[in-house]
This record gives structure tokens, C-alpha cells and sequence, in this order.
């Protein structure tokens, strides 16, 4: 059977795949963030996975407002890096795992998670950064990929008490999967950042610490955060943080199982307008 | 029976919201048309023409043309689409969101960089921060309007 055996959260602000692709990352601006992923990177080559279920948003990219999913599985072979109108990024085709997406899709839907699955789509820097954080500058990423876009750019959002649901749905279909495969499941975006209006530039570092805090030790609770404390407190696109708990509801002790091992933490301000959180939480 | 929008009353802040959405439909696909590279290149030609050619409001033509962020998300843009012009003029994401502050690029980026905006101040509408509605433009703008 297939089986998760770690999470991994990190945000995915464009200006990091810019500052990657254009060979910054030794910059004085840029050295403090690349150094909080020298260990990811190492855990990453000791731990790759078979698969990576990857939780990330679309930026008006793949999906415009002729149809906005909520909630969209990729289940094609093969996705392409977009083009978001500064040229596609130079790093690898994105391999997928249709068996193993269309199984997740098959299962969740009957959980009650209507799904949208999507066989053509480019991905765009929500979903690229956190590989090349991750995986550095590979000639092909270490393993496939299956994509998972939440709408998180059109008001209603999912909640984090939906997204935490889903992700323990998303662990009972992986967990049915009869091919023994080593799945990481990863929740991307935020932290606190706002792109937009007077109040753009907005970064609250007590709000954030308090999230990682809990997203470890209490994700239940924090997925009881209503929408509006994420807004007012962490910024009009700190909302992105709701798909951290698609990741988390995923985890072993979720379901009755273990605590996960805290792997890694590490948190900077700023990348471009946003704070950067990340952990690497291991299933026992 | 009205909908539950607890998001108004935070300072300085537009939620892209279903409403918003309907409004700027025409405004945001025109942003979206410009991820080809032909397409800014006849925007880039002219702009008022290729404007023309979508059922966009005066109001959010004179927006794009004069490049104000504020004035496209009051009229229904959403960022993520709006930064398709961005691109296009060849700005990056810090440049587009310090632009709707009033800040020059460098305060903006110093901003940044000394840790952020706080929040203090600016979670609700009427408090003191320097998002509220009476403290823009930011930055040296402001304070020549002031003198």
C-alpha cells in the first residue's frame, strides 16, 4: 500500500524562482533564505519520495476567471512550466502520476469532495518554487508530481476547517493505493504578505510563528480560524496559509496514529513582500 | 438578505470577492490576454486601441492607461491578473504593490526589508496605522502633501 511519510510547508513567492533562475541565491538580500533550505535540500536527496502530492494555488495562470475550481487535481502524464508573461521558468517538465492521482480523485470524490480534474494545465511559480527550494537546479525533478490548485486569488475561499477535511480524505485514498509507493505530501503559499492596496508590504511575524506553532501541535484547533483572521492579521493573500492545512490533515496523527517528528523550522522576512515559513514534518 | 462580508472594514484592503470578480471580468481577461507575447506587443503599440477592443468601462481603461493599481482594483481587478501588466511593462511584484502605497520603489523595498508593514494599527478601519485612508499617499509623498 501506498503511505505518506512526510509533509513538507514552504511558501512560494515568484522573486525566490527569479532569484534561483538568475543565480542570485549567494546575494546578501538572498543568502539568509537559501541557507534556511541547505538542510531541506539534503533531507529532500536522503528522503526522496516516489511521489509528491503538491498543494499549491493557481495565479491566474492556468485557470483565468473564464472557471475557477476550487479545489483541481491534475491527473495528466506531464504538466509544462508557464509562461506567467516573464517567459516560462527554465527548469524541468513536471512529471505527473496519473494512476495515482486518478485513484485520489476516484476516492475523494466519493468522500464527498467534488473535485475537479483537470487533464491540461501548465503550472506556474506556486508550484515550481518549492521544488527548486527543495530540489535545487536538477536536470529532472527527483520524482513525479501530482498537482493539486486550490482557488485562493476568488473570495469565498475554501476554509481551513474544509481544507484540513480534505486533506484527511486525501490520506485515506493514498492509504488504499495498493502500490507500495512513498508518498510526501507538501502545502505551499503564504506566509503573512499582502500585494495589494495601501496596506500592501503588510508582514506580521507573531501571527506567523503562532501558525507554525500550531499547525505542529494543534492543527485541529487552528483549523477553526475563520477567514477573517487570516485577513486581518496576515494580509489579503496571507489566505494562501489555508492550503498548509490540506498537508497537515493528511498527517498519521490526524487519523490516530503517531506525532510526527519535527524534521525542520525555519522562518525569514522578507522574500520580495512576503514572509517565508517552512517545516518538514516526518510521519513516525 | 445580505451576504456576510466581515472583510469590509479592514484598512487599505480590497477583497477580491464574487462581486468584485463580476465587475472586473473584462478587466482582468484583457490582463489575462497579455501572457502572449504578440498580444503585448499590439498593447505596447497602442494601448488605447487594443483597450478598445474589450467591453471594459471608461473608468477601467483610464485605470490601465495611467497604470494605477488602486484605481483597477476599485474597479474590479484582482493582482495576480493586474501583475500581467506589470509584466509587460517590464516591473516586478515589489515595484506593482509599492506602487499602490504611494512609497517610492526604494522606501518600499527599505520597508521590506526593516521586517514589513505592522499590523498594529491597521487591522480595522479607524485606528491609527499607516494604511488608513487618511495617511496616503506613504512615504515622502505624503509629506509633501502635508507641507
Amino acid at each position: 500500500m501506498a503511505r505518506i511519510t512526510a509533509s513538507v510547508y514552504t511558501s512560494h513567492v515568484p522573486a525566490i524562482g527569479a532569484a534561483v533562475d538568475l543565480g542570485k541565491t549567494d546575494e546578501p538580500y538572498w543568502q539568509p533564505l537559501f541557507k534556511g533550505y541547505a538542510f531541506s535540500k539534503q533531507w529532500m536527496k536522503d528522503n526522496t519520495p516516489d511521489v509528491i502530492f503538491l498543494v499549491y494555488n493557481d495565479h491566474a495562470t492556468a485557470f483565468s476567471l473564464d472557471m475557477i475550481p476550487t479545489f483541481a487535481i491534475g491527473t495528466a502524464d506531464r504538466f509544462q512550466p508557464a509562461d506567467e508573461g516573464w517567459g516560462p521558468r527554465p527548469v524541468p517538465t513536471v512529471i505527473g502520476h496519473p494512476e495515482l492521482a486518478a485513484h485520489i480523485a476516484q476516492s475523494v470524490i466519493q468522500d464527498d469532495f467534488d473535485l475537479t480534474i483537470v487533464n491540461k494545465m501548465d503550472v506556474d511559480h506556486g508550484l515550481t518554487v518549492p521544488l527548486s527550494l527543495m530540489c535545487g537546479q536538477p536536470q529532472a525533478w527527483p520524482c513525479p508530481v501530482i498537482p493539486f490548485a486550490v482557488n485562493v486569488v476568488q473570495y469565498p475561499v475554501p476554509s481551513g476547517k474544509r481544507c484540513f477535511e480534505l486533506g484527511k480524505a486525501i490520506g485515506r485514498a493514498i492509504a488504499s493505493f495498493d502500490t507500495p509507493l512513498n508518498v510526501q505530501i507538501w502545502g505551499t503559499g503564504g506566509m503573512s504578505h499582502q500585494l495589494q492596496g495601501p496596506r500592501a508590504g503588510l508582514i506580521n511575524k507573531a501571527f506567523d510563528n503562532d501558525f507554525l506553532d500550531r499547525l505542529i501541535a494543534d492543527p485541529a484547533g487552528l483549523a477553526q480560524m475563520p477567514h477573517i483572521d487570516y485577513v486581518r492579521e496576515a494580509g489579503s493573500e496571507g489566505i494562501e496559509l489555508v492550503m498548509w492545512l490540506i498537508a497537515r490533515g493528511a498527517m498519521a496523527d490526524v487519523a490516530g496514529g503517531g506525532k510526527p517528528h519535527l524534521a525542520h523550522r525555519f522562518y525569514h522576512v522578507p522574500a520580495s513582500n512576503t514572509a517565508v515559513g517552512h517545516l518538514i514534518l516526518e510521519n513516525p | 438578505m445580505a451576504l456576510d462580508k466581515p472583510y469590509l472594514d479592514v484598512p487599505g484592503t480590497t477583497i477580491f470577492d464574487a462581486e468584485q470578480s463580476r465587475l472586473g471580468y473584462h478587466l482582468n481577461q484583457f490582463c489575462m490576454s497579455l501572457m502572449k507575447a504578440d498580444n503585448r506587443a499590439r498593447f505596447k503599440a497602442d494601448e488605447r486601441a487594443y483597450l478598445d477592443a474589450w467591453p471594459m468601462s471608461e473608468e477601467q481603461k483610464q485605470a490601465v492607461l495611467t497604470r494605477d493599481l488602486n484605481r483597477c482594483i476599485a474597479a474590479g481587478g484582482n493582482i495576480y491578473f493586474l501583475a500581467k501588466i506589470g509584466a509587460t511593462d517590464g516591473k516586478s511584484f515589489q515595484q506593482m504593490a509599492g506602487s499602490m502605497t504611494g512609497m517610492t520603489e526604494d522606501e518600499y523595498r527599505a520597508m521590506m526589508v526593516a521586517g514589513g508593514r505592522s499590523v498594529q494599527g491597521n487591522r480595522v478601519v479607524g485606528e491609527t496605522g499607516d494604511a488608513q485612508a487618511d495617511r496616503q499617499p506613504q512615504g515622502r509623498a505624503g509629506q509633501k502633501g502635508a507641507a
